[in-house]
């Protein structure tokens, strides 16, 4: 078995474990974005042929048959991409809500916000 | 191939983990850029063209917004390191994830070996063989994307749509500049 799919599972757990012990809103949308990334990358490598070439047709493969047995698989990638820019708008509205909770109440720390979000209902 | 590929993970796993430790959160979202287009270049290896100018593109626009984020921060550093208990219980969780996972890990196709190659109805050998003619798009991808598999893509316009509705909502300027005053009022209000 190759590691490589040991080691994107490790770079999801780095970010399962950011998500889960730390407290600085900003540290927590990077971690979402490392497990995104995680995930991104073993969908790509699910795909992966050894020694494929990438799916697009070219003058160098002109038989389709040929180059059906060749290609990596274009499925993955396409829902990949889907995946990626999704994550981009993602990251924006968490961006979002993190600056509007700054505004309010001047700090990225979710105990901070959550002390001061008490003392305020009081 | 794959030393390359091990190399470039191990690269961006110990990325993510200086991003996740580091205490000053400039330094955290740089690091960050380099899980980021670390992917990138992985991508590149995967033969997945299309993903690494995508994930370029992303991945600047994000480092521009996380900047944002901590830009009047001006270098100071966050708080002390989570508590004991919670690294604990974080690590025992974590520790589960990874065990579990190893009796998963056998069972997984195995790198380079697509399962389109096993499955005979797979969809993905039916675009590979039939893309260009049915769409006469080149790149298979774009042909996914587009043709076969449309309504995905609508749905992801429509998600796009609705996160950035949301965001221009929260980083309106009048209701950024006016928010702990707005506040006040509510409460005089009551």
């Amino acid at each position: 078995m190759s590691p490589v799919y040991l080691l994107v599972f490790v770079l999801f757990l780095v970010g399962v474990f950011g998500l889960l012990t730390r407290r600085n809103l900003i540290k927590l949308i990077i971690s979402v974005a490392v497990i995104e990334a995680a995930v991104n990358l073993f969908l790509v490598l699910a795909g992966y042929r050894q020694g494929g070439i990438a799916p697009i047709m070219t003058e160098q493969h002109p038989e389709v048959e040929a180059f059906a047995a060749r290609a990596v698989d274009p499925f993955p990638q396409a829902m990949v991409l889907t995946s990626i820019v999704i994550g981009l708008s993602l990251l924006a509205l968490m961006v979002g809500i993190s600056l509007r909770l700054y505004h309010i109440y001047g700090t990225y720390d979710l105990d901070e916000i959550r002390r001061a979000a008490r003392e305020e209902g009081r | 191939m794959e030393a390359l590929l091990t190399s470039l993970l191990v690269f961006m796993i110990i990325a993510a983990v200086v991003a996740l430790a580091t205490r000053e959160l400039l330094s955290a979202v740089i690091a960050l850029g380099a899980v980021g287009f670390g992917s990138s270049a992985v991508f590149l290896l995967l033969r997945a063209p299309d993903l690494a100018i995508t994930q370029i593109v992303v991945e600047v626009i994000a480092l521009v917004l996380l900047i944002r984020t901590t830009l009047h921060l001006s270098g100071r550093g966050i708080g002390e390191g989570p508590s004991g208990r919670r690294v604990r219980a974080a690590g025992l969780f974590c520790l589960a994830f990874l065990v579990s996972a190893l009796f998963a890990l056998p069972r997984l196709p195995r790198l380079g070996e697509p399962v389109m190659e096993r499955i005979a109805s797979a969809p993905s050998s039916f675009y590979l063989e039939r893309g260009l003619e049915l769409t006469g798009s080149a790149n298979l991808v774009t042909a996914i994307l587009l043709d076969f598999r449309a309504y995905d893509t609508l749905g992801e316009a429509t998600i796009i749509f609705t996160a950035v509705l949301g965001a221009l909502t929260l980083l309106r300027k009048k209701c950024l500049t006016s928010c702990p005053a707005g506040r006040e009022l509510e409460e005089g209000e009551r």
